[in-house]
């Protein structure tokens, strides 16, 4: 009761306090030289205020105080402590409690942190960043408010879903709003160097941290969602194109560009043009995610309660944002004074410029197929489904020569063509072909398109690892990620390749025997449980001389009378051993289903890698400045 | 010029997106019952609990009401409306059909463990295709169904007062 009332007032007074930062930024944007100090200590207490309320709802939770609407709709007496603070942002309300949080802070953050910048330009990224905070703070208040009151108050709660109690996904959305919503800086900072015309080698400098630091926790939030999916939701994938991990995957493959052109333009001053278009971009695609998913006008595992208002409110501040920054693109933006044809064609800044093709290729196919099914069924009123056959087809062969410019592209030189004692290259994509064309030989898989993939992401492999040796460090955080990245999709492809699946009939003393595996039933337990009896199941699987044990369990249920099958899965460094059984009516046989798949831990492992690189180059930086 | 029509096509087909975004809000408002579909669709879908797989076709096929119920174990709604399901299998004029949408086989198993299975049949629907294929709107969502003809469809979850009306029906 007492924190919900702090945690509203708190909310109402923040919204209120962007009156004072707005009239002190206009009030100092035109008099004085140095930034006014009012400013600093508004955005600070607004971002206090803003902290109170989210403790006020933390405390709800934590207290389970059900006259609190959000708190009864998620959370139960009994639920354990750490899965009432994580119920906070599992809901939609609270998420965008977090949302507003974050971007206070980033804001706050970024007044303090850019000292040595233009004045007008700090205040005007402020401004920026205000319409956005505003709209949100009106947002939550109005149509989502997280501290509702209901009378009478409830004894219990509802219970959080079940599914969302799960550590993994506890720290998820947070993780990955610090990436969202970091976007939301790149892009006022932009909207503000835009029109003031103050983008240049400087300005790229200071803005990359900030890319970095979105990067990484975008990176690290789409892993911990797909960890998630394949130990939670038990599929046994981790990535399914559904609309909502799409949504995290474009303003990735934006921001990741980005990341690239900033690199360019800190480096030689050009595709200026680029960097406006995708920090918009980012942001934009990341508020579009907000609002597919709110909106309900996306039916997915994710969707939250669906509130057409909600999703009215999103849609217009979201176009609102877009209007705004194609205004200031149009009227304010002036090409680089270079012409980008100043380069050869075959220079560093070619490959990445290339690559940055590619990657909007990507993304647009991720937006289309995300999409497209809400414009066919507005059109059309014909509901379909996209689902992974379409990506695969679409994206995997273009992932080629992006692999192969990709590893390429480091070797370059700036500005001029530089292939000068560079037989190396050809050597190992002779190798990496060979390797491949060897592994593949073997299998009965589609020939060409799988040669030449495994072989470019060998290739990529391997000059990443020559460079970790040859390079001597020079660029050690580009190499780590860009090697993350071929583990990566080596992994994939290794994964959907020797995936192995057995489906027998056995009982037990008895054993199976194929070309690959020996599996052996060696004994059943009985276990009487509280409301079910237990069949232990003990397999000892033979495969090249190495044995596992594994025991899958079946419950039998007494009321009703009911048989459920539990798996066992045994994650090792190189494949994950996934058993389960299940009872053939009235016999003594068994249905036991065992699949093998490879590199598993790989996919985790190399995007760590890859966002550890982002790591790195943001200390590194940090460190030299 | 050449500039200015360059933005001029942009913002229209920015204009153009926020339309089809609007449109797509307000139909899933007025995405009411009793519209689109009369026939049921033809499908194949395995099944919980037996795990073999069936057709549509053999499903529907004999002279009594059939009810399809559209649930999840994630869903809380649909924790309510069980126990009125429970009471609605007792009456034999009326054969319940499960459809499990988008859910997670153990949890699934678990729930109807845990609150008894008021169920016939069900059906794995663990993409969320077949719900579209029935039109749902959301989750729960009960379609009532005789002669292969759907009769009534109840979006959300079930109440004393439908479940009657149900009742009502197959007298």
């Amino acid at each position: 009761m007492l924190y919900s009332s702090l945690g509203h007032y708190s909310l109402v007074f923040g919204l209120i306090t962007s009156l004072p930062i707005i009239f002190f930024s206009i009030k100092n944007f035109k008099n004085d030289e140095v930034l006014d100090y009012k400013i600093i200590t508004f955005s600070f207490i607004q971002l206090l205020l803003v902290v109170i309320s989210f403790f006020g709802l933390i405390f709800a939770f934590v207290y389970s105080d059900f006259s609190n609407e959000t708190v009864f709709n998620n959370s139960h007496t009994t639920k354990p402590l750490f899965y009432k603070i994580s119920g906070t942002w599992g809901n939609h309300e609270g998420s965008l409690l977090l949302w507003l949080l974050v971007l206070t802070l980033f804001i706050f953050l970024f007044l303090i942190k850019s000292k040595n910048h233009l004045k007008k330009y700090r205040i005007l990224t402020l401004l920026f960043q205000q319409i956005i905070i505003i709209g949100f703070f009106i947002f939550l208040i109005k149509s989502s408010n997280p501290f509702n009151y209901i009378f009478p108050i409830p004894d219990e709660g509802m219970g959080l879903n079940p599914i969302l109690q799960d550590p993994a996904l506890a720290i998820h959305p947070p993780i990955l709003y610090l990436g969202y919503v970091g976007s939301s800086i790149i892009f006022s900072s932009v909207l503000a160097a835009t029109t003031l015309n103050y983008i240049s080698k400087n300005w790229a400098t200071h803005i990359k941290s900030w890319i970095l630091i979105s990067w990484i926790f975008l990176t690290l939030g789409i892993l911990l969602g797909s960890i998630w999916a394949y130990y939670e939701l038990g599929w046994g994938g981790f990535w399914f194109w559904d609309p909502v991990e799409n949504v995290s995957l474009m303003p990735w493959l934006a921001l990741t560009t980005l990341l690239h052109c900033i690199l360019i333009l800190e480096k030689r001053s050009i595709l200026s043009s680029w960097v406006i278009v995708l920090s918009i971009a980012t942001f934009t695609l990341s508020m579009c995610g907000t609002f597919l998913v709110r909106s309900g006008i996306l039916n997915s595992v994710h969707t939250f309660a669906n509130d057409p208002e909600r999703g009215l409110f999103i849609l217009t501040f979201l176009f609102l944002l877009i209007f705004i920054s194609l205004l200031i693109f149009f009227i304010f933006h002036k090409s680089d004074n270079q012409k980008i044809n100043s380069f050869s064609l075959l220079s560093k800044e070619t490959s990445i410029l290339i690559n940055n093709w590619f990657m909007m290729y990507f993304l647009s196919v991720v937006l289309i197929g995300t999409v497209y099914p809400i414009f066919l069924d507005v059109i059309s009123s014909q509901k379909i489904s996209v689902g992974p056959p379409f990506y695969h087809k679409i994206i995997v062969p273009f992932l080629i020569p992006f692999l192969i410019f990709m590893a390429i592209g480091p070797q370059l030189k700036w500005i001029k063509a530089g292939l000068n004692n560079k037989s190396h290259l050809l050597i190992l994509f002779v190798i990496s072909l060979l390797i491949s064309f060897l592994i593949v030989d073997s299998l009965k898989i589609n020939f060409l398109v799988n040669t030449l993939l495994i072989g470019s992401a060998f290739y990529l492999f391997f000059i990443t690892i020559r460079d970790f040796f040859f390079k001597k460090f020079q660029n050690i955080q580009q190499n780590i990620s860009h090697f993350g990245f071929s583990l990566l999709i080596l992994s994939i492809l290794f994964n959907n390749i020797f995936s192995n699946e057995l489906i027998t009939n056995l009982k037990v003393g008895e054993s199976f025997k194929n070309d690959k595996f020996e599996i052996t039933f060696n004994d059943l337990k009985k276990l009487d449980e509280k409301n079910y009896i237990s069949f232990k199941g003990n397999f000892s699987i033979r495969e090249n001389k190495i044995e596992d044990i594994l025991e899958p369990e079946l419950r039998v249920y007494n009321q009703p009378n009911i048989i459920t099958s539990e798996a066992d899965i045994k994650t090792t460094f190189f494949t994950d051993k996934f058993i389960t059984m299940n009872s053939v009516k009235n016999e003594e046989y068994f249905n036991i289903r065992y699949q093998v798949k490879p590199f598993m831990l790989w996919i985790w492992i190399s995007v760590l890698l890859i966002s550890l690189g982002g790591l790195m180059s943001l200390f590194k930086k940090n460190h030299e400045s | 010029m050449r500039v200015r029509i360059a933005y001029l096509l942009v913002v229209i087909f920015f204009i153009f997106v926020f339309i089809i975004f609007y449109r797509g809000l307000s139909n899933s408002n007025l995405y009411t019952p009793n519209t689109d579909i009369k026939n049921i669709p033809e499908f194949s879908s395995k099944t919980l609990l037996k795990k073999e797989t069936v057709n549509s076709k053999n499903i529907f096929n004999q002279n009594k009401f059939y009810l399809l119920n559209i649930w999840a174990s994630w869903c809380l709604p649909c924790r309510d409306e069980h126990p009125l399901l429970i009471n609605l299998s007792n009456n034999n004029k009326i054969e319940i059909i499960g459809l499990n949408y988008k859910d997670k086989l153990s949890n699934a198993e678990k729930f109807i463990n845990e609150l008894g299975n008021p169920y016939s049949l069900i059906l794995l629907d663990s993409e969320g295709t077949k719900a579209i294929e029935w039109g749902a709107y959301g989750i729960p969502e009960t379609f009532l169904i005789y002669e292969n003809k759907i009769i009534k469809r109840y979006i959300g979850p079930l109440n004393l007062k439908l479940v009657d009306e149900i009742k009502n029906y197959i007298k």
